[in-house]
């Protein structure tokens, strides 16, 4: 455990302020229970998320750029993303700035059109929640503050495809003991197992959820994410842990659409890793958010003395 | 997507849902056919895809497996196909897991999740079939529409 991220800027992105509101909420509360300080970018805008990056990757590279010229700007070397989307993003910015010349030209060009500093390459760190958590607190610290502890509760860990793919833009990654993995990501089995849980083997915690094309080809999203459900249940999970909003709610959506549209009921319950932590830190369901999640958990945490 | 692929693919679904509903006993009275099966039937699946873009499946082998040479062989020029490179490891584990010890009290459970994981493979390339650009964006981290767009927005920006 380093503590160097014990004071971290903060990105939230959009889908923490609509969907993943959830996650935003119960992100904040976990870190005010550990003591982390995070601090909102001001002004932050878009990461170039999917609609900018799918026209023009090299705007989406800007727009990624002038977030991290923000945290530069506000006196930090790291900022803290959540959603795999922006983190993903945010990583891919880094990468791109760092190895290709024509990148490096366009977020110059545009950010002096801005009239804002331009970002170079290797002056803020991107960190997921994950690895702020693992790092800042570490296992240890965990278990020391756990009030509630998970115990009992079997948890299937679903950490998505943006966490580690593509690999070459997480060079931090594969790096032997202590780092995470891109083919077997472990953080989040870390720290839930740290608070209690029983984390069940899990072979899809990073298959494909069809998540990109969950309006335009809604049958083959929904499908796929049954098939994650009904895994995480042969699993023997009561839960599937997510640390992504665009994960988090297909996972949610398609949970009530394969009962509807295929009759397919599954039963596991979908909770962010940040609310299982927030409640076996004695945080109530209320205040990281169970109430706002579509897939019903409140009576189920609520029955085994959580929340 | 073209009616033999999909016949095909759909045909292996029905043998994997067989395999996930067969009781215990069945599953471990052939434990090792059936995991060598799955994994047969991982590589049909990989096939189908190759096939559907006139690319003849490779017949040689990474780490002794050739699904993962097929995984492998897709996934040239086209990043996004490493969607289900840990899907096809997972594959492999399994199997190996129930063939090193076929005996073992979770071996029914064991080759119902090597199933379900050959089945998730199913839906993906099935999906990949039906719109090319899964997995495009996200594991790739390529765009999906800048052939469509005349200029490029940072150049008019």
């Amino acid at each position: 455990m380093s503590g160097k991220y014990k004071n971290v800027a903060y990105y939230p992105g959009c889908a923490l302020e609509g969907t993943g509101h959830a996650y935003n909420r119960s992100t904040k509360e976990l870190g005010k229970a550990l003591g982390l300080e995070i601090t909102e970018l001001e002004n932050w805008n878009c990461c170039g998320a999917m609609e900018v990056k799918n026209i023009d990757p090299k705007l989406q590279t800007y727009l990624s750029a002038r977030n991290l010229s923000i945290a530069e700007k506000m006196g930090f070397d790291t900022v803290m993303a959540p959603c795999n989307g922006c983190y993903h993003n945010l990583k891919k910015a880094e990468y791109d700035l760092a190895n290709d010349a024509s990148s490096r030209e366009v977020t110059d060009r545009l950010s002096q059109k801005a009239g804002h500093k331009t970002y170079e390459s290797g002056k803020v760190e991107t960190i997921h929640a994950l690895d702020w958590i693992k790092q800042a607190i570490g296992e240890d610290g965990l278990k020391a503050r756990v009030k509630n502890s998970l115990k009992g509760l079997k948890v299937a860990n679903y950490y998505g495809c943006m966490y580690t793919r593509p690999r070459h833009i997480f060079p931090e990654k594969d790096k032997g003991p202590g780092s995470e993995s891109t083919s077997k990501p472990h953080f989040m089995d870390d720290l839930l197992a740290a608070a209690g849980a029983e984390n069940v083997e899990y072979p899809l915690k990073t298959a494909c959820c069809g998540g990109a094309h969950t309006l335009s080809d809604s049958d083959t999203s929904t499908k796929l994410v049954l098939n994650l459900l009904t895994t995480a249940e042969a699993c023997g999970a009561d839960v599937i842990a997510t640390e992504c909003p665009t994960c988090h709610t297909g996972l949610e959506m398609h949970q009530v659409r394969a009962e509807k549209v295929l009759g397919r009921k599954t039963s596991v319950k979908i909770l962010y890793f940040t609310q299982l932590l927030g409640m076996a830190l004695g945080l109530s369901a209320r205040k990281v958010g169970v109430h706002e999640n579509l897939s019903a958990s409140s009576a189920f945490m609520r029955a085994r003395g959580l929340g | 997507m073209a009616g033999e692929h999909r016949v095909r693919l759909d045909d292996i679904a029905t043998r994997l849902d067989a395999i996930i509903a067969s009781p215990d006993a069945a599953l471990v009275a052939a434990a090792s056919e059936i995991a060598d099966e799955l994994l047969a039937l991982g590589d049909a699946i990989l096939e189908v895809w190759l096939s559907a873009h006139d690319t003849t499946p490779t017949t040689s082998s990474v780490e002794g497996f050739r699904l993962l040479a097929l995984q492998r062989q897709g996934a040239r020029g086209d990043a996004s196909f490493n969607a289900c490179r840990e899907t096809c490891r997972e594959l492999v584990y399994h199997r190996n897991l129930v063939c090193l010890e076929p005996a073992h009290p979770d071996t029914a459970r064991r080759l119902r999740l090597d199933a379900m994981v050959a089945r998730h493979l199913a839906l993906f390339i099935g999906g990949k079939l039906e719109v090319a650009g899964l997995g495009e964006f996200c594991c790739a981290s390529r765009p999906l529409r800048s052939q469509e767009a005349n200029t490029q927005l940072a150049e008019i920006v």
